[in-house]
């Protein structure tokens, strides 16, 4: 009877893990930074982490729906050259919120190219996205070939703010979590998780596969955009470059969060608590003062036992199970 | 798009093309791509350039080589610490020999020995615990570049022996460079390894269907763990012949032939999911890739105005062009 409510419970509440592992990284984190869960401290760190948080929401809904996109680091570098070009310091607010909006049709239609190829023309998603992910960067670089950008002062500092004394990046992430336990629910978010699940079943009880494994690929590019404007506003510039190293660790922290690369399974709240883990593995080797040679090895090291843990999670749930 | 019209449209230009093989069809491609390159550059179409692109071909060949096995594999599988197992191998020939003739065969033991072992660690990872084989192989690429920092500090030092460029890259026999020999001779051993032994037998079938592979018999967990070992090794061995065309190292000398050679196998129709696929395949794949880059690099010779970012972008929708000729999967429809 316990088994059962425990196997329901990690079942349903796929995030558990990560939940279990951010907590070591804060005490971790906390005994070599006694500051970290000051407000400045937190609202500095989720400068920093916010962009990848909103770029695994969208990686999370492809990888649920069965796919994966490995193009998101891609349209995360051209959303930052359209922003940076586009926006200065003179820009009134009505131009920036058209570069903003701008920047989303961009999103919207890398997501659109790379839906098209997996969902109807059925071509193998992780060579597919690797693809068009030299189509982004070529325009990319098209637009904006060398690092340059003079962000608007206005909206830095409301990056940098401070709402109802939580930092406004905070405020945001709890929006998308409330965005998701929404969709989650809707009839689109129970076709997503069978799709991903088992798309023959899906078919034959009426889903519109293909759509919903279209819909992935269009939201992975829209929030690759907005994670484009989180990390243009954040940093001040643009780089042809900038989003190169963002697509593997997108991967890596929605695997981190619980979900799991066949799909069908997992969520965007473990997604997004493996995002802050991954920040918080990286502040913990530079406040440790490890060798710098060695940074490397070490997160690699832990991040890879942080991998084993949902594994050994299925087991025991197997376990349980028996 | 026009959707109505495109879809019967497709499947006339592609009903005739369908019949060949996808290998068939990669290496009519890549005659193609060859002939096309004589209209943009006349000096393109010339024995001594296509023996220069199936020199270059072969390097990337060489590497994909494990990849097809792991992908053939199924279950998900796929080597992404290929390209650092690579640099790895190329740093420790360039070391143990110290440009030391008659260390080769030492330096070359060495390599094989520790690309086995880390495929090894991946497929005990992948089998044993659970890990999926991307994330699995992802977080070992982190780990191999991290030790290759830390012992080397980024000092790389060591001196490539001069029988290696002799041997492998320049003209060995009527003008044909060694590692283009040698990866024929591969390219024989491994379709009797896939055609020919019970090894690929058993591969193919755990591709298929893992749980009635293991009802009939086969030990699913050691074939796995087995074909890592065995890509890890094909990947240091790659990594040993690049040393012997660029001479000399540096910390990402493989991570440019990572994607590629997941590309090469997919472009020489081998399926991602699992159980179905040729080396062969994979080979046409390695030449269609080297072909279009050189092409991409020839076009630039003589426009110099299509920059980095025209070539990105044409890239990009060849292969997406490439892949939706025979990357295409099963429709759900049945």
């Amino acid at each position: 009877m316990t088994g059962l409510v425990l196997r329901r419970i990690i079942s349903r509440h796929s995030y558990l893990f990560a939940l279990l592992l951010l907590v070591v990284a804060v005490l971790v984190n906390l005994r070599l930074q006694d500051n970290l869960l000051e407000v400045n401290v937190i609202s500095r760190n989720f400068r920093n982490f916010l962009p990848l948080i909103v770029l695994v929401v969208g990686q999370s809904v492809v990888i649920i729906g069965g796919g994966i996109d490995l193009s998101a680091g891609a349209i995360v570098t051209l959303g930052n050259a359209i922003l940076a070009t586009l926006i200065t310091s003179e820009s009134s607010s009505g131009q920036i919120l058209l570069a903003i909006l701008l920047t989303c049709g961009a999103g919207v239609l890398a997501g659109v190219v790379n839906g098209l190829c997996v969902a109807y023309l059925r071509l193998q998603p992780i060579v597919t996205t690797y693809a068009t992910s030299f189509i982004f960067t070529g325009v990319a670089l098209l637009i904006l070939p060398r690092p340059g950008g003079d962000m608007a002062a206005a909206v830095r500092s409301l990056y940098r703010s401070t709402p109802g004394g939580a930092p406004f990046t905070l405020w945001m992430v709890f929006t998308l979590i409330a965005i998701w336990l929404v969709v989650r629910s809707t009839r689109y978010g129970q076709f997503l998780f069978a799709t991903g699940g088992k798309s023959e079943s899906a078919y034959f009880t009426g889903i519109p596969v293909n759509f919903v494994k279209f819909s992935t690929y269009l939201w992975s590019g829209l929030f690759a955009a907005l994670a484009a404007l989180a990390l243009t506003v954040n940093t001040g510039t643009g780089s042809p470059r900038s989003g190169d190293l963002l697509t593997l660790n997108s991967v890596v922290a929605v695997v981190l969060g619980g979900t799991r690369l066949s799909g069908g399974q997992g969520g965007v709240i473990g997604s997004i608590l493996g995002v802050v883990i991954l920040g918080l593995i990286a502040n913990i080797i530079s406040f440790a003062s490890v060798d710098s040679w060695a940074q490397t090895l070490v997160s690699a090291l832990i991040i890879i036992f942080a991998l084993i843990g949902p594994g050994l999670v299925r087991l025991a749930r197997k376990a349980v199970a028996r | 798009m026009n959707a109505p019209l495109s879809r019967p449209l497709t499947q006339r230009i592609t009903s005739p093309l369908r019949r060949l093989s996808p290998p068939a069809l990669a290496l009519i491609l890549a005659i193609l791509l060859f002939l096309l390159g004589g209209v943009i550059n006349p000096n393109f179409v010339s024995i001594a350039s296509a023996t220069n692109v199936i020199r270059l071909a072969a390097f990337l060949g060489i590497i994909a080589a494990g990849q097809t096995l792991v992908i053939i594999s199924g279950g998900e599988g796929i080597d992404l610490s290929a390209g650092t197992v690579v640099t790895l191998s190329a740093i420790l020939v360039f070391r143990i020999t110290n440009g030391d003739d008659a260390m080769v065969p030492v330096g070359l033991a060495v390599a094989l020995a520790v690309g086995a072992a880390i495929g090894f660690i991946n497929g005990a990872g992948v089998m044993l615990v659970g890990i999926p084989p991307l994330v699995m192989t992802l977080g070992m690429a982190g780990v191999v570049s991290g030790t290759i920092l830390i012992v080397t500090q980024g000092n790389l030092i060591g001196k490539t022996p001069e029988v290696m460029p002799r041997l492998i890259s320049d003209p060995l026999l009527f003008g044909v460079p060694g590692v283009v020999f040698f990866w024929f001779l591969l390219g024989g051993a491994m379709w009797l390894l896939l055609e020919r032994s019970g090894y690929g037998r058993r591969l193919f079938a755990i591709g298929v269907n893992r749980t009635a592979a293991r009802l009939s018999g086969v030990r699913v967990q050691r074939m796995v763990i087995i074909t890592f070992a065995l890509s890890g090794m094909l990947s240091a061995l790659g990594g040993f012949m690049l040393l012997g065309f660029s001479q000399t190292v540096f910390l990402n000398l493989g991570d440019t032939y990572l994607f590629p050679s997941i590309a090469a196998v997919v472009v020489g129709g081998t399926l991602l999911s699992g159980g179905k696929g040729s080396y062969w395949g994979t080979m046409s794949g390695a030449l269609v890739l080297t072909l279009i880059d050189s092409l991409l690099t020839a076009v630039r010779a003589r426009v110099p105005e299509i920059g980095e970012a025209y070539k990105l972008i044409i890239l990009g929708v060849t292969l997406v062009i490439l892949l939706s000729f025979y990357g295409r999967q099963r429709n759900v429809r049945g």
